[in-house]
């Protein structure tokens, strides 16, 4: 056990190095402010795909309202830093609580049902979410909330993000965490092995929609103006779409469909008309080639690259 | 000897359908009883009334003492009755340790916080728990499957499997729900002396559904038959075998 700790200093190294790397091309100026964007929003897109992840893929229940949950976190948090002042930080977790909040009472009746049922009702409560903030005056509206500060920057993403992975890492990989895969894998036996599946659902639902709330409030302070039309039923489909390709149940792999999917659509930022076609494309090649996603249920661990990296030298 | 498991009157309707009815049924502390009867005879309707899947229509059901009407199966679990399925219900995808570890959620402790950040009882309780499930997997002979996905198992060690996981619950009664279909009869052999030693070594009560009359007469030592949601006939298995109404139920007779 004490190996495992040892890999997350491993890893956490990394991650120090990759920030380092990337800070610098963006403080160097390297990259062009598109690019220093889009940065921003892979690192927002990886909180939402892992978050959407923990509950589709993780404990299995089809949810298709993460857009929904991202609005209610972005909209309390610009209400607490435009509004009052609140420091950027506290805001942030007001908005993740509001929307964990919210997600635990949705959740509490919705995951009675399951499958196709559990993703309608999700994504009716999505779109209920978004037209309920479009007729609150106090928020602008459907014309939008402004005068939102621009505190997001990197390096807030970055670390969030960081914890965000933390987090769900090592919720995934406990007790709690395997209480949920027993509910993805069978839910009759799962309660005869003693778990309250009803009590892991809705946490697991509940985690989920807080760091939606959480990547909501980064991404509302990316801008001036934010419009609840940035959170229809597509943008779930969006980070359906990252964790799907990444595959359901790894986290590399949300990892890996967040920077994907955010990437291929802001190359073809310049022909909007052909990106739908191309994600489609990719998708149906992915379906027939690889219906697990890209990694599967697998996990990309430090341990695993080493050990690869090492065979491959001696050989 | 005290009675742990006692149903009284119990009966359940589906619809107009008696699936069990007027059932009265007793199990000893350390017994272990065996549950015959005829396909669709209502054997696994008990199993599913004794762990809180279904609940009964009238009547009423006590363990250890305390009634279980009206608990959930995972609170039922938690009092100490474990079971195997049928149609066998292990978590496919996840591999074998993960299926056994999944069954001590209840004996675990530690709670969210101490989870995520792997601070308290984290990791001396993980350590626990990953030792006495690979120490489970030895006695089911699975401890060099013990990474392998449940679902790549031949039949015999998923049957192993299930019912090293419902141990693994730390259970004072084991129903098993016909452990012994699809095995051959030297599998069967196996499994008969495996559930004599798991009875001994952890002290247990067992109740068993089974088709396979060689073993149901080979190890139980007392019997129920039920027929139609009805106890026809209870007793020790040569009482069982010179029943007439069981025969009667089992071969058909003149009316």
């Amino acid at each position: 056990m004490k190996f495992l700790r040892k890999n997350d200093l491993i890893m956490l190294a990394f991650a120090l190095v990759l920030f380092a790397v990337l800070q610098g091309l963006i403080t160097g100026r390297v990259l062009s402010a598109f690019w220093q964007f889009n940065l921003l929003i892979v690192g927002i897109n990886v909180i939402m795909a892992v978050s959407l992840n923990l509950i589709n893929g993780y404990t299995g229940q089809f949810s298709l309202g993460h857009a929904g949950f991202m609005a209610v976190g972005a909209y309390i948090a610009v209400i607490c830093t435009a509004n009052f002042h609140v420091p950027f930080l506290l805001a942030l977790l007001a908005g993740g609580a509001a929307a964990g909040f919210i997600g635990f009472l949705i959740g509490l009746p919705t995951l009675r049902l399951q499958g196709d049922y559990l993703a309608i009702a999700t994504l009716g409560l999505g779109e209920i979410i978004r037209i309920v903030i479009m007729n609150i005056d106090y928020v602008g509206g459907a014309a939008g909330f402004k005068g939102i500060p621009h505190n997001t920057n990197f390096a807030w993403v970055f670390f969030i993000m960081l914890f965000a992975l933390f987090f769900i890492k090592n919720f995934v990989n406990s007790n709690h965490g395997r209480a949920c895969l027993a509910i993805r894998e069978n839910e009759i036996a799962a309660e005869a092995m003693g778990v309250n599946t009803t009590k892991y659902k809705v946490m697991a639902f509940t985690i989920g929609a807080a760091f939606a709330g959480v990547a909501g409030g980064l991404f509302a302070h990316c801008f001036y103006i934010i419009n609840p039309s940035s959170f229809t039923f597509m943008q779930s489909f969006n980070y359906l779409i990252m964790v799907v390709l990444g595959g359901l149940g790894s986290i590399t792999g949300s990892i890996a469909g967040a920077f994907v999917v955010t990437f291929i659509s802001a190359a073809l930022a310049s022909w909007p008309e052909f990106r739908m076609i191309i994600y489609a494309l990719a998708l149906i090649a992915l379906m027939m080639k690889r219906p697990q996603g890209l990694f599967g249920y697998m996990e990309l661990t430090n341990a695993s690259i080493f050990d690869k990296i090492f065979r491959r030298g001696r050989a | 000897m005290a009675e742990l498991l006692k149903a009284e009157n119990v009966s359940e309707v589906f619809g107009g359908l008696k699936a069990v009815s007027d059932f009265n049924f007793y199990i000893n502390r350390g017994e272990l009883v065996g549950l015959i009867g005829p396909n669709g005879a209502g054997k696994t309707t008990a199993f599913n009334l004794f762990t809180g899947v279904y609940m009964p229509t009238t009547g009423d059901i006590t363990f250890d003492g305390k009634s279980i009407v009206g608990l959930k199966p995972y609170q039922i679990t938690k009092r100490g009755i474990a079971r195997t399925f049928q149609n066998i219900r292990l978590f496919s995808e996840l591999s074998v340790l993960d299926n056994v570890k999944i069954a001590y959620h209840t004996n675990l402790k530690y709670n969210l916080v101490e989870s995520v950040f792997r601070i308290g009882r984290y990791f001396r309780e993980e350590e626990e728990t990953e030792e006495e499930a690979r120490k489970l997997l030895k006695i089911f002979h699975l401890e060099d499957k013990a990474d392998e996905q449940a679902k790549n198992l031949p039949y015999g060690a998923q049957r192993r499997l299930e019912i090293a996981r419902a141990l693994a619950t730390k259970p004072k009664l084991l129903l098993l729900d016909e452990p012994a279909a699809g095995m051959n009869p030297q599998e069967t052999k196996e499994l008969m002396d495996m559930i004599q030693w798991i009875r001994k070594e952890f002290g247990l009560t067992v109740l068993l559904i089974e088709h396979d009359m060689s073993l149901v007469m080979g190890i139980c030592e007392r019997i129920y038959v039920l027929e139609y949601g009805m106890i026809i006939a209870e007793g020790t298995p040569v009482e069982i075998q010179k029943n007439p109404e069981v025969i009667r139920a089992y071969l058909g007779g003149e009316d």
